[in-house]
């Protein structure tokens, strides 16, 4: 339950207000992690935050850490230089199904800084492609100067057996690309329902949209996975700070399947 | 010969899926191919809405132009959908403004002659309404999605 000191390699600007931070664990150690596992991080004399894990789970060298800076304690956090220290707890929590997923068309739908904790996903089945059917990315962002990992995306969609299909809310009309609610995107899916397996992230009514549509779509309430996001403290299911319901976001989570959350999902405050 | 197909790529139009053919018949006589450059404006916020389109081919961009700002994208049409649905309803205004983005073909249908059509076959006027209203809900929602602004910082 201590956090040990790993240390900042790098830190990269995503979008204004989005930053990549790469650690080091101390001693050369290796940093394991399943996608859509966290880290809880700690920031002298700011706190603790929980932040999903956003790199490649083939490179246990370091791990990487997508963070919005929304506040003093994200903001601090992204402040970081090469060579100081971040204190890091974990990875804990239940990730992503990438291996009940196996043999099945993928489907990766993110919407904002949701693509953080899925970019491990796509990682994971471009590196192992011949286990996995199709794969689909599905994302929305605010608008164009939001949108993240740009570069990697563009390389994602020439992929073989996978279509990007993104989307800002609103674009200038210097932008080239689709505008609309990422569920615009929907009608340019193709789609085996009964061979699909979702996985989304984003905000709470995004996914609940998400998973919904693709419920009335054919997909199964037990193949469609939405990443949920608590205040979190002990990130071991000691506290009950991430309650929610009978569960334990950081333990039980924070990757449920739609159909064991679809109840909680529509009470306002639990 | 061009009757014949306009009246097939109408059946064929997704907007159109199971249509009676008896009503495809009916429309042909109000359609029209066009064709619309990169850039062009198709219609502009304000003037009369007297068509609207079924895109086959290319993109367009739907536009807002708040005051004294640079014109907002606020949805972007592609081949299968339809464009404009203020031909059905008075004061028959475009609210918005519309651009080919790239290079588009569409059948354009004559609101003034629709109209004329489903006065006179008020079972051809339902059936028009209930897809119009598909549409018209599909994009209510969207937009409330849109007001939202789920990514913004909270
Ligand atoms: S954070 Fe303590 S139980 Fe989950």
């Amino acid at each position: 339950m201590v956090p040990s000191p790993w240390v900042v390699r790098q830190v990269s600007k995503e979008t204004p207000d989005t930053f990549t931070l790469v650690l080091d664990p101390p001693g050369g150690a290796r940093a394991k992690f399943t996608p859509g596992q966290f880290s809880m991080l700690w920031v002298g004399g700011v706190g603790e935050l929980p932040i999903s894990i956003s790199g490649d789970p083939a490179r246990p060298e370091s791990l990487t850490y997508t963070v919005r800076s929304v506040g003093p304690a994200t903001q601090s956090l992204v402040s970081r230089q090469a060579g100081q220290t971040v204190g890091v707890r974990g990875p804990y929590g239940i990730g992503w199904p990438i291996e009940a997923a196996t043999g099945r068309d993928i489907i990766v739908a993110a919407g904002g800084i949701g693509l953080a904790p899925l970019r491990p996903v796509i990682y994971h089945v471009l590196a192992n492609r011949a286990d996995y059917g199709r794969l689909t990315i599905l994302y929305g962002a605010r608008n164009p100067r939001d949108i993240l990992f740009r570069k990697e995306l563009a390389v994602w969609a020439k992929q073989p057996d996978t279509q990007l299909l993104s989307t800002v809310d609103y674009g200038g009309v210097a932008w080239r690309g689709h505008v609309g609610v990422v569920t615009t995107l929907f009608k340019r899916l193709r789609l085996q329902p009964a061979k699909t397996t979702a996985m989304i992230c984003g905000p709470e009514i995004m996914m609940r949209i998400v998973a919904r549509d693709l419920i009335a779509r054919g997909v199964s309430g037990e193949d469609v996975y939405l990443s949920m996001e608590r205040n979190m403290k002990c990130a071991v299911g000691l506290c009950g700070h991430c309650q929610w319901g009978p569960h334990f976001v950081c333990k039980d989570g924070p990757v449920f399947p739609f159909s064991r959350i679809a109840s909680l999902l529509d009470r306002h405050e639990l | 010969m061009e009757i014949h197909s306009l009246e097939q790529i109408i059946a064929e139009h997704p907007f159109f899926l199971d249509l009676d053919p008896a009503y495809a018949s009916l429309l042909v006589g109000c359609a029209s191919n066009v064709r619309f450059e990169p850039g062009r404006y198709i219609f502009r916020e304000g003037e009369e809405a007297n068509h609207f389109y079924l895109i086959r081919q290319g993109r367009v961009a739907v536009e807002i132009s708040p005051p004294h700002r640079r014109p907002i994208v606020v949805d972007t049409l592609i081949e299968g959908e339809i464009l404009g649905w203020s031909w059905l309803v008075p004061p028959y205004q475009w609210r918005f403004q519309a651009r080919a983005m790239e290079g588009a073909h569409a059948i354009a249908l004559d609101g003034k002659c629709l109209r004329a059509k489903c006065e006179a076959n008020k079972e051809l006027g339902y059936e028009l309404l209930k897809r119009f209203s598909q549409v018209v809900g599909g994009r209510l929602d969207a937009t409330r999605m849109q007001l939202l602004d789920l990514y913004a910082a909270h």
